[in-house]
């Protein structure tokens, strides 16, 4: 059924026609005055456009504009966006031109790319600025055509009047329409109809990526800027002393300037800086605790016995329930620290013009990145403009700001244009990883096996809050207790790709298999009469959609042919994060005696699909990451600095490594939700479970390939 | 400083440099060549991958020294249009999600291609294992490959 749907004036305020470039450019990439960048042939088309709203210009040729505000990083954001506004607008998608917009609080909300939050976030917003703008087009059409406005259609661009066979497209009638008041109610398409929506729509950077155009932040070029590299120092340390003389001597380096204990170092072109910032001779003293990674392990072991925990659920009396208990499970698991490793290190270009403030680059939250330039400087925050390129990958390390502000602070200094590049030993060993965890979980099961008993522990390296209280299988066990301790350790960490549950999940769903296999249950068959108990009589609040959660279990059950095939050992898992739900079985078979990872299966339940190929390319893209991650990601610390600089020590997965993925989406209805993080929380889980199905041993650190108990088997596990 | 000269996607082209500047570099800096991408300067990545007299190195690790006389093609001078049957295939297959690494990618299929027309499962492998997607796109670029090679 269509649905009417009010308007919001504020996200529609109607800009005034004025049919010029002159309302645009804030938002064209910096063409204008930056040699390097792409000079899009879009820039005739934007001075012929006229604005309907913050999403959609059109122009009398019929050609569209459709800004996309949020940061793409390769959740396809970009593509996905414009599909729901051209689908409402029932526009010729071959005619639609995609803009990255500026960061504009005015015209848009939320304007960040993380939580993978942006489509449920905007998915209403899309459809009223396309279906807005269409009503207007087909008023103006109407009173063009001297006839009722509900006897015109329209399609791919193109407004029919059927029984006079009549038509006038889009630019035709753009003019008249851009004057109309934007309408109070607006209908939506009914789901059965979308034609643009539900196909697969390629990346609309395509060509620009594989012919190597300047997209990214790092290839951001502006006359007469400055390059600049940053030596920080290690955690917990401060600066003893600076000897940068050998680093001065460097020709081409133009400026070393040491600030809140770093240590920058400037010039007009990066080879120069990267040779004199080896031969930067800077010591550094404690200040504070200097960590190493057998720190860590004592002090998880401490916390884990710490009568100091913070008790975040409590159902039931969990003391009670272990007391009567007829079989007790208890497991330890661990993860270490990782490295977010986006393939385009860190970098921003920042120039500093007394009040005023340009910042252009790679950020996943450019209104963060303004209002913390503006607390910098003490400068009003509308004083800074902020230009979002492409990202290279963030994975959740540019949510924070560190690299812009270096940029200001430096182009401050230097009174001029500044770029700042992060080398990738910068990268690795500047900060703000995933946290280090350790979870100890205890079940406590009755003589039926019923799990009457269930508590979780979580000890994190500044991970916050590292349990996820709420989620299954709370809701389902009648006494739970799930506390956390949080050490504040002096490495920074920060949020990465599904935070918490990228290695939550694994753990969890690894020690549900082991209470399984105590309760003489088939894995899914317990979680399904776990998900049945909290149906039925709910204990406490359930904050995931139950049915949802079952539906992707028994999809994924049927797709893999559970339990059909001796020869097939199978590891299952399942995890709802970031509002979708996806369940994940590995199928391993042995060959000469070890596990080779065959195939992956995953059911994914994320409402509607927006773009099947962007869904498949994040469900797959997110298995590959949680996979490798859990076999080979580990960064470890010595002193303050991490052991692994480099991807010769700290690895990432490679394409041999990569087992066949086969991926379905359950067709519930629901408005969509983000798949940028769902997909990868299940996977480590669902890997551990089947070689413990292969091989009867249980993972229980991460990551796999370094576990020692395990030297005898072969985990560098071979695709099939 | 020194002169160096070489020819850089069917252009003589004369530099005058630090010798121990990495191809890389003198691509991004001096000739407003940045398809070429910095994602490691240790030749552990592929990011930079480009074609020394044809094949296949990472430019990361390679000083402008060693290339006098010679023969290098980027990823803009791998076909006029964007037409390259593996660019083309790139595209029909969607392959890239944030793209940063797909020049490198490419070009790394691209001398593959040149040496092995019709590569199997082994020979991708073995081939791309130098080039690393953190976003993990690795079955599409393999199947890409794939449809490029039936094309040639």
């Amino acid at each position: 059924m269509a649905n009417i749907t009010k308007t919001n004036r504020r996200d529609f305020l109607k800009i005034a026609a004025t049919a010029t470039g002159g309302l645009f450019i804030g938002f064209y990439w910096s063409g204008c005055d930056s040699p390097k960048m792409q000079v899009l042939s879009t820039e005739e088309i934007l001075s012929k456009a006229t604005d309907f709203n913050s999403f959609l210009s059109i122009t009398p040729d019929g050609d569209i504009v459709i800004y996309s505000p949020n940061p793409e990083l390769g959740q396809n954001i970009k593509t996905s966006f414009p599909m729901v506004v051209a689908e409402e607008l029932d526009a010729d998608w071959s005619r639609v031109r995609v803009l990255q917009a500026n960061l504009d609080t005015e015209k848009y909300e939320r304007q960040l790319t993380g939580g993978s939050g942006a489509m449920p976030h905007s998915w209403e917003r899309l459809r009223k600025a396309g279906a807005t703008a269409r009503l207007l087009l087909i008023s103006a059409a109407a009173t063009r055509l001297e006839v009722d406005k509900n006897t015109l259609t329209t399609e791919k661009g193109i407004i029919y009047h059927k029984e006079s066979g009549r038509k006038l497209s889009y630019g035709e009638v753009v003019l008249d329409a851009a004057q109309l008041e934007a309408p109070d109610e607006v209908i939506f398409k009914d789901p059965k109809d979308f034609k643009i929506i539900g196909t697969p729509v390629k990346n609309v950077d395509n060509k620009d990526i594989f012919t190597g155009k300047p997209l990214f932040g790092l290839d951001f070029y502006r006359e007469g800027m400055l390059l600049a590299m940053v030596q920080r120092p290690p955690f917990g340390m401060k600066i003893k002393s600076v000897d940068d003389a050998s680093a001065r001597a460097i020709p081409g380096i133009q400026d070393v300037i040491v600030y809140d204990n770093n240590v920058a170092i400037v010039g007009n072109s990066t080879w120069p800086l990267m040779k004199a910032k080896r031969r930067l001779n800077v010591s550094y003293e404690p200040e504070g605790e200097v960590e190493s990674s057998f720190d860590h392990d004592r002090i998880f072991k401490e916390l884990l016995d710490s009568k100091d925990a913070r008790a975040m659920r409590e159902d039931g009396d969990v003391d009670a329930a272990f007391k009567n208990a007829s079989k007790i499970v208890t497991s330890e698991y661990q993860c270490p620290f990782l490295s977010h490793s986006p393939m385009e290190p860190m970098n921003f270009f920042a120039h500093v013009k007394e009040d005023q403030v340009e910042l252009i680059g790679p950020t996943q939250t450019p209104d963060s990145a303004r209002v913390q330039t503006a607390n910098l400087l003490g400068i009003p925050k509308e004083n800074i403009s902020v230009e979002i390129t492409r990202l290279g990958g963030g994975f959740g390390r540019r949510l924070r700001a560190d690299y812009v502000l270096e940029a200001v602070e430096i182009s401050k200094r230097m009174n001029a244009p500044v770029k700042v590049t992060w080398s990738r030993e910068d990268d690795m060993t500047g900060g703000a990883y995933r946290p280090a965890v350790r979870y100890r979980f205890s079940a406590a099961l009755d003589e039926a096996g019923n799990m009457i008993g269930y508590k979780l522990r979580g000890v994190g390296m500044n991970a916050g809050n590292s349990v996820r209280q709420d989620n299954f299988p709370s809701g389902a066990v009648e006494n739970v207790l799930i506390e956390n301790v949080n050490y504040a350790s002096s490495i920074t960490t920060n949020a990465w790709r599904a935070p918490i549950t990228n290695f939550l999940a694994y753990a969890e769903q690894s020690f549900l298999d082991e209470v399984a296999l105590e309760a003489q249950k088939d894995p899914i068959q317990f979680r399904l009469e776990l998900l049945e108990k909290a149906k039925t009589s709910p204990i406490g609040s359930v904050n995931y959609d139950i049915d949802r959660m079952i539906g992707v279990i028994k999809d994924a059950a049927e797709k893999s042919n559970w339990g059909k095939d001796s020869n097939v050992k199978q590891g299952f898992s399942v995890y709802f994060s970031h509002r979708s739900y996806v369940a994940q079985v590995a199928n391993i078979e042995m060959e000469n005696n070890q596990p080779v990872l065959k195939k992956i299966i995953a059911s994914t339940d994320c409402g509607i699909v927006v773009n099947p190929t962007g869904a498949n390319h994040q469900v797959r893209g997110g298995i590959v990451d949680g996979m490798g991650h859990a076999m080979y990601g580990n960064l470890t610390f010595e002193n303050g600095l991490p052991k692994q600089k480099n991807f010769d020590s700290y690895r990432l997965i490679r394409m041999k490594e990569v087992p066949e993925v086969e991926v379905h989406y359950l067709d519930s209805g629901f408005d969509p939700t983000g798949l940028g993080e769902p997909a990868l929380p299940p996977t480590g889980g669902a890997i551990a479970n089947a070689i413990f199905a292969a091989t009867g041993r249980r993972l229980r650190s991460q990551p796999f390939v370094e576990q020692k108990e395990f030297s005898d088997i072969n985990l560098e596990i071979k695709r099939g | 400083m020194a002169k160096i000269e070489f020819t850089i996607n069917g252009k003589e082209q004369t530099v005058d440099i630090d010798p121990s500047t990495p191809v890389l570099w003198v691509l991004r800096d001096h000739l407003d060549l940045v398809g070429t991408k910095y994602g490691c300067g240790i030749a552990q990545c592929g990011a930079c991958t480009i074609h020394l007299d044809g094949e296949a190195v990472r430019s990361c690790v390679l000083p402008i020294s060693s290339v006098q006389g010679q023969k290098i093609t980027t990823i803009e001078g791998l076909s006029q249009d964007g037409d390259h049957p593996l660019q083309k295939a790139w595209m029909e297959h969607d392959v890239p999600q944030c793209g940063y690494c797909q020049t490198g990618q490419i070009m790394s299929a691209a001398a593959l291609l040149k040496n092995v027309p019709n590569p199997s499962d082994a020979e991708i492998d073995t081939a791309m294992n130098g080039n690393i997607c953190r976003c993990g796109t690795y079955t599409r670029i393999k199947t890409a490959i794939k449809i490029a090679s039936k094309s040639l």
